[in-house]
């Protein structure tokens, strides 16, 4: 948050700029209504120990046929994948607001996509890839409705955009990890949503998986879809992705990867923790603790 | 009977068919049904607990049911009702169950421990009570009482008729929602952090599940008892899953493993009424189970077994097959001796008309040698790989070839030979199909091996 110039104040406006903002997040100059993505003031505590600070992001405005990937990138630690659980309410937030197409995320989930770390299952659960990516289709078949031929149909397709129509009856556990991966990014495909939020899909996958998920972000670029991605790889920002995310701890910077992605961005991410910043955090969580 | 007369006589055979086939009058038929109607319900309800692994949180609940029939029935009796009375007894039991998860839920959420040791305590602790309060019933002067140990081991001698109907009730009915949620349960399940995310009340889900098996436990609690009905809910699940990987399939398995132990269960009871029930209930169950787990295939542990001595005689004969083509390739004779088991692959291979003679004159016949040509390559393709792209030394990768040589498939071997072609080994200079060693092979004066 240091990094980045605070709101000029209009002269004579000294006051109302100190006032406490209003609930929404629209009267913020930096802020677009259309944007798929609005973070605003969002902290996150873990046992009262933050692990981000004050996170504000607005990702750019999309048009049908020109969506946005978006990479979160930053060191071990740095809570990549707990900003985009906090977005998707998994992890409760201390403080701030997260909108998509300005209303409050909570209530967009229909239109929020989610592809969860590969590790994050058990991949020896007793169904089949068929099952999962049909999982990606329950918002729409609704409470108590078995899952038709129709449906599955669709989980179909989906599978087969990620080259697995072949092994859509196999077991989950009798696939390759990054079979695996592409079956959660064909549950992804099979619900159509208009923002996407991915942990790390890349993660250890094999050159068919990695040009496979590649295919599926152009598709879904195409298609003017927005995709956050907590990416691991520097090398390939530039090539798979649009704007990039450095995060650690709190916002180091973001944007246009062209302006970004900057050697000297990375040094301030990865360049050790701002330590401040983790003996405030220790300080928070010791001081509610028993001695 | 007298306290010291501890024989069991065993009835006769026409009693038995009577029981089974539900013409040992109605009382005894009820039951019998009853208790199938919730071996049903728990194991249907017991996948779901096992898959969201909940299964010690239901012996929590189960445990914990004690203090709520103790009051229950201290309450209805200061009330001038009747104490014994069914219905009133499973309320307080459900009462107390639910108590418990909440205690749990609080300790869970407030202080740092973990969810397994506020398990273990409410478990102790809600018992405790009960236990201690059962004495107090004990010793207050209200008749009527001694039936409410039964709770604890099960036994069905003492339900009527009219308890049955409650406990089928009961059971069909949390069948029913199971089926009714089957869809939802199963992705909470496998996945709750993407359910959550999804939007679907994961929580809800969650507490829906734990009604369901508080069910279960509170209809069991007569004819299983509250110390063993949670392997009632649990081992069905285990059984079936040694036989199926579809939960389409493991769900229907688990609820006829579950039928029929109660079935089996409550009809050995009704004839040798000192047993207890419950406990006959979940060592039928056990040996299910037990069963399952030595002969189902794929899963079980005897298919594992023969899965793991095919592939050692595999292995053998591989080596057998690679040592005589290498000795053809060097000039040396064969090392065979330091390779175990190879008697029995030696004799395989003869059998399937592979190799001939044994000793010095043992040789490959025509379809041995191609063979044999084939699995020397894919060894060699490995190492070969390792060397160029894992970059190991030559000296270091022939033990981890053979491991890998015997379970690598066509496609594997297809892109190893990828790789070797774009390193510029195949085709080999010679113009032969098989590339050479990587390291040195045996020389004829170290033939013997150590």
């Amino acid at each position: 948050m240091t990094d980045r110039p605070p709101p000029t104040p209009t002269p004579g406006t000294v006051a109302a700029t100190q006032a406490p903002r209003p609930g929404g997040l629209a009267d913020r100059p930096e802020h677009s209504p259309e944007s798929p993505l609005s973070i605003h003031d969002v902290t996150v505590a873990y046992h009262r120990r933050p692990v981000l600070w004050d996170i504000d992001y607005d990702a750019p405005p999309v048009a049908p046929d020109s969506g946005r990937l978006i990479a979160i990138v930053g060191p071990n630690g740095a809570g990549k994948s707990t900003l985009i659980k906090a977005c998707l309410g998994l992890v409760p937030r201390a403080s701030g607001t997260v909108e998509v197409f300005g209303l409050p995320a909570e209530r967009q989930r229909a239109i929020i996509g989610y592809v969860p770390q590969r590790e994050s299952v058990d991949w020896d659960f007793p169904v089949s890839a068929l099952d999962v990516v049909a999982m990606g289709l329950y918002g729409r078949i609704g409470w108590f409705r078995p899952v038709t031929r129709r449906w599955r149909e669709r989980a179909r397709a989906a599978l087969d955009q990620v080259g697995l129509a072949d092994l859509a009856g196999r077991q989950i556990s009798q696939l390759s990890g990054g079979q695996q991966q592409r079956v959660f990014l064909a549950r992804a495909l099979a619900q159509d949503a208009r923002l996407y939020f991915m942990d790390e899909p890349f993660a250890g996958v094999d050159a068919a998986t990695e040009r496979a998920i590649v295919d599926v972000l152009r598709d879904f670029r195409a298609r003017g879809r927005t995709v956050v991605v907590v990416h691991h790889a520097l090398a390939t920002v530039p090539e798979y992705f649009d704007d990039v995310l450095l995060l650690n701890m709190r916002i180091v910077a973001a944007g246009p990867v062209e302006t970004t992605f900057t050697k000297d961005n990375l040094r301030k991410t990865y360049g050790g923790r701002l330590t401040l910043l983790d003996q405030a955090a220790q300080a928070l969580a010791l001081a509610e603790e028993p001695r | 009977m007298s306290l010291t007369d501890t024989s069991i006589s065993f009835p006769p055979w026409s009693q038995v068919f009577d029981v089974l086939a539900f013409r040992q009058g109605y009382n005894t038929s009820a039951v019998v049904l009853g208790t199938t109607l919730l071996g049903l319900a728990a194991g249907t309800v017991g996948v779901f607990t096992l898959l969201r692994r909940r299964a010690l949180m239901g012996d929590v609940l189960a445990h914990a049911t004690l203090p709520g029939i103790a009051l229950a029935f201290l309450a209805a009796t200061a009330l001038g009702m009747e104490g014994r009375s069914l219905p009133v007894l499973l309320l307080g039991a459900a009462a107390t169950a639910v108590l418990a998860a909440a205690a749990v839920q609080a300790v869970t959420r407030h202080t740092r421990l973990t969810e397994d040791t506020a398990m273990a305590a409410a478990l102790s602790v809600f018992f405790g009570v009960g236990v201690v309060l059962l004495m107090v019933i004990a010793r207050m002067p209200v008749g009527n009482q001694g039936g409410l140990k039964t709770f604890i081991l099960g036994q069905t001698a003492a339900m009527t008729g009219r308890d049955t109907m409650l406990i089928g009730g009961l059971a069909l009915a949390a069948f029913v929602v199971t089926g009714l949620v089957y869809k939802e349960l199963r992705l909470v399940c496998f996945d709750a952090g993407y359910a959550r995310a999804r939007g679907w009340p994961v929580g809800a889900l969650d507490l829906l599940m734990m009604a369901l098996v508080v069910t279960i436990t509170v209809v069991g609690l007569q004819a299983v008892g509250l110390v063993l009905v949670i392997a009632l809910v649990i081992i069905p699940p285990t059984a079936a899953r040694f036989w199926t990987s579809q939960l389409g399939v493991m769900l229907p398995v688990s609820a006829a493993i579950g039928a029929i132990s109660g079935y089996l269960g409550a009809a050995v009871s009704a004839l040798i009424p000192r047993l207890p029930t419950g406990a006959i209930i979940v060592l039928t169950a056990g040996a299910v189970f037990i069963v399952s787990m030595l002969a189902a295939p794929h899963r079980g542990l005897l298919a594992t077994a023969l899965r793991a001595l095919a592939l050692r005689r595999r292995t053998a004969e591989h080596h057998v097959l690679r040592a005589l083509f290498e000795s053809r390739e060097t000039g040396a004779p064969p090392s065979l001796r330091e390779l175990r088991g190879i008697g029995g692959a030696v004799a395989r291979l003869d059998r399937r008309g592979l190799l001939t003679g044994r000793g010095a004159s043992m040789a490959l016949t025509a379809r041995g040698l191609s063979q044999a040509a084939q699995i020397t390559r894919n060894h060699r393709l490995w190492e070969q790989f390792l060397v160029d792209y894992a970059e190991l030394a030559p000296s270091h990768v022939d033990f981890s070839a053979d491991r890998v040589e015997h379970v690598l498939t066509p496609d594997l071997v297809a892109e190893l030979e990828a790789a070797a072609a774009a390193r510029g080994r195949l085709p080999t200079p010679a113009g032969a199909e098989l590339i050479p060693s990587v390291h040195p092979l045996r020389s004829p004066d170290a033939g013997g091996g150590p």
